[in-house]
């Protein structure tokens, strides 16, 4: 596994933790289809949730946040309604969330969460 | 607090309007977004202000962050709002106090490094601010000087954003800023805001002299007709020499129209009135002033409560001699363009002078003038009438001769100190004589208010020859009233309490003594 995969594993694991810690209950992890793939599919109160992962290092490339451009957002909302297409499961409301982990090698990791973004 | 809020000054010509900047702090994807009417330099403010930040220590969150410039019809231009910006940006990130920040009017360009850049207008800016009521100011420390000229307000001075930021209450690790330095920049117009020679420089014209005396105490506009080589250029340059100081409001006006009009910062309040002398090849707009979006003044608005002199003035294309004429008749002038009308005030005395026809020897003693008799009368014909109807002052200047160097090498001339002395004694007669009239020297007199509600024809026998000019047709009614005018300045000169018989004849003589 290479680096940033592994990386993004890493950060993706952190970002479960904290979401469950706030009460969140996560139904999938790395959910593929066609046009790509959501990291972290959760449910909210009534709310599903999509979330987007991104994780750093350091700030030196930028916030992990400025990573999320328009097109990408975009591909969340397609891949969120293929997701609930390919779903029984009900869903009412549907939200898009991204939380950025800040994981430096050498010292505990920083996470932001932002939600409903768009 | 998503919401903060802070002020800082959009200007249009001379006044300026307080703007709200308001910044909202929103759980979003980062972006920056400005909105309200900003141009090109204003909205890139969006990057300066987010790397302005971050290196000066004191970076802005990684949200989305919404500016607004309220009112948003006014149309804003230039990097004077950076700091307001990104002081609006701190508070609403919950970095600095936003109450701090609230009554604050802030004003300042932001360099990447994050240090301020001093901005042109800062002392109109601050007026504007004054104004409206704010008390409290923040600009760059290289304006710091110019913004402390006005009274009643407390300036803080900043080297860096890090320093706007800590004194708003924020909390960050100390670091120093070199201020930015103010710019370098020549002043062009350096060598005729010198001091302007002693008037007892001129030899042996004393009707020149007088002339110029009666101009400064009256407030009247100039023209001097002569050869080359006669000393109109110098006698011109001696008029704001002996015109009174400026009052601290018009002292005010001045130096924010120097202020504007992007020459070096201001550091101190001068009391002596301007002088602009343009060259003959400036346009119409570099007269009266121009641009599209920032509006600057030109020679005639620098030139307020002071003296615009055109050397040579029948080689200014004739356009631009007549834009003057809004001006010499509303003291102010009003730039139209497509977004906004700038106005500057423009209260100058003209001074004219002129050759007598392109080779100037015409009406001179033992020189010889080689212009065919059309090109003379072409040549002065560029003045336009209604352009010397306003003048009240006109005047031949002869070239001196070695006989009358020799008298005035005998009898010293007329120091500035002596001469202002008499101005200003005879601006007060005038003063006391005008009061609780919306006017303070002669030249402003309405003539029909002169002649009417105002009783100050003297009447008798004092007019005699003037009424007799007026019926023979030598003089128009305007005419008539400009003598009067003139002869109230040269009887105040005197300390007469009303004009006589000397006086009218004199004032005829200086308005009559060019034979167009």
């Amino acid at each position: 596994m290479s680096h940033n995969a592994e990386l993004g594993r890493r950060g993706e694991q952190l970002a479960v933790e904290h979401l469950e810690a706030r009460g969140m209950q996560v139904l999938e992890r790395n959910w593929r289809c066609r046009i790509g793939e959501i990291d972290i599919v959760a449910r909210d109160g009534h709310d599903t949730v999509f979330v987007e992962v991104k994780t750093r290092t350091s700030g030196d490339y930028g916030h992990p946040f400025e990573a999320i451009t328009p097109l990408k957002l975009a591909r969340m909302r397609r891949l969120a309604i293929a997701w609930c297409e390919a779903t029984d499961a009900p869903v009412s409301r549907i939200r898009i969330d991204a939380v950025a982990v800040l994981a430096p090698i050498e010292a505990p990791a920083l996470i932001e969460h932002l939600e409903g973004i768009n | 607090m998503p919401v903060a809020r802070t002020r800082s000054v959009a200007l249009l010509g001379l006044s300026g309007s307080v703007v709200e900047v308001e910044a909202d702090l929103s759980s979003q994807l980062p972006a920056f977004v400005i909105i309200g009417l900003p141009d090109a330099a204003l909205g890139e403010a969006r990057d300066r202000v987010r790397a302005a930040a971050v290196n000066a220590g004191c970076p802005l969150p990684q949200r989305r962050l919404t500016v607004n410039l309220s009112p948003a019809a006014l149309p804003k231009h230039g990097s004077g709002f950076d700091l307001a910006i990104a002081v609006a940006c701190l508070a609403a990130a919950g970095e600095i106090s936003a109450e701090s920040i609230e009554r604050v009017v802030h004003l300042g360009e932001l360099g990447l490094d994050g240090r301020l850049r001093p901005i042109d207008g800062i002392l109109p800016a601050v007026l504007a601010a004054v104004r409206a009521g704010y008390d409290t100011v923040m600009v760059p420390a290289a304006n710091s000087d110019e913004a402390r000229l006005v009274p009643g307000v407390s300036v803080i001075g900043v080297a860096s954003l890090l320093d706007a930021a800590v004194h708003h209450g924020g909390v960050y690790d100390e670091r120093e800023f070199d201020a930015v330095p103010a710019p370098d920049r020549p002043d062009p117009t350096a060598s005729v805001d010198e001091p302007h020679g002693d008037l007892a420089d001129v030899s042996g014209n004393d009707d020149a002299v007088q002339a110029l005396l009666a101009a400064a105490a009256g407030g009247h506009h100039v023209f001097l007709l002569g050869p080359p080589g006669a000393g109109k250029t110098m006698l011109a340059s001696r008029l704001p020499g002996i015109l009174p100081d400026l009052e601290a409001d018009e002292a005010l006006e001045v130096a924010s129209l120097r202020s504007l009009s992007g020459r070096p910062p201001i550091s101190g309040l001068s009391r002596r009135p301007p002088f602009e002398a343009p060259h003959h090849t400036a346009t119409a707009a570099a007269m009266v002033g121009g641009g599209s979006r920032l509006i600057r003044p030109g020679a005639a608005a620098r030139a307020s409560h002071g003296v615009l002199f055109l050397d040579e003035a029948p080689e200014f294309p004739s356009a631009v001699l007549d834009v003057l004429r809004q001006p010499l008749e509303s003291g102010s002038i009003a730039i139209q363009r497509a977004n906004a009308v700038a106005s500057f005030p423009a209260r100058f005395q003209l001074v004219l002078a002129a050759n007598p026809c392109p080779c100037g020897n015409h009406g001179s003693k033992g020189a010889e003038c080689t212009c065919p008799p059309n090109a003379r009368r072409r040549y002065l014909a560029r003045i336009s009438g209604p352009l010397l109807d306003r003048i009240d002052v006109q005047l031949r200047v002869p070239r001196i001769t070695a006989a009358g160097l020799r008298i005035a090498a005998e009898r010293p001339g007329m120091s500035t100190e002596v001469a202002r002395g008499r101005v200003v004694e005879a601006r007060a007669r005038a003063a006391r004589r005008l009061r609780g009239t919306p006017w303070r020297t002669n030249a402003q007199m309405p003539g029909p208010w002169m002649r009417g509600a105002g009783g100050l024809h003297p009447g008798g026998r004092a007019t005699a020859d003037l009424d007799r000019a007026l019926e023979l047709g030598g003089v128009t009614m305007r005419g008539y009233d400009r003598i009067l005018k003139v002869a109230w300045t040269l009887a105040d000169l005197d300390g007469a309490d009303i004009p006589l018989l000397d006086h009218v004849g004199r004032a005829l003589f200086l308005r009559k003594g060019l034979p167009l």
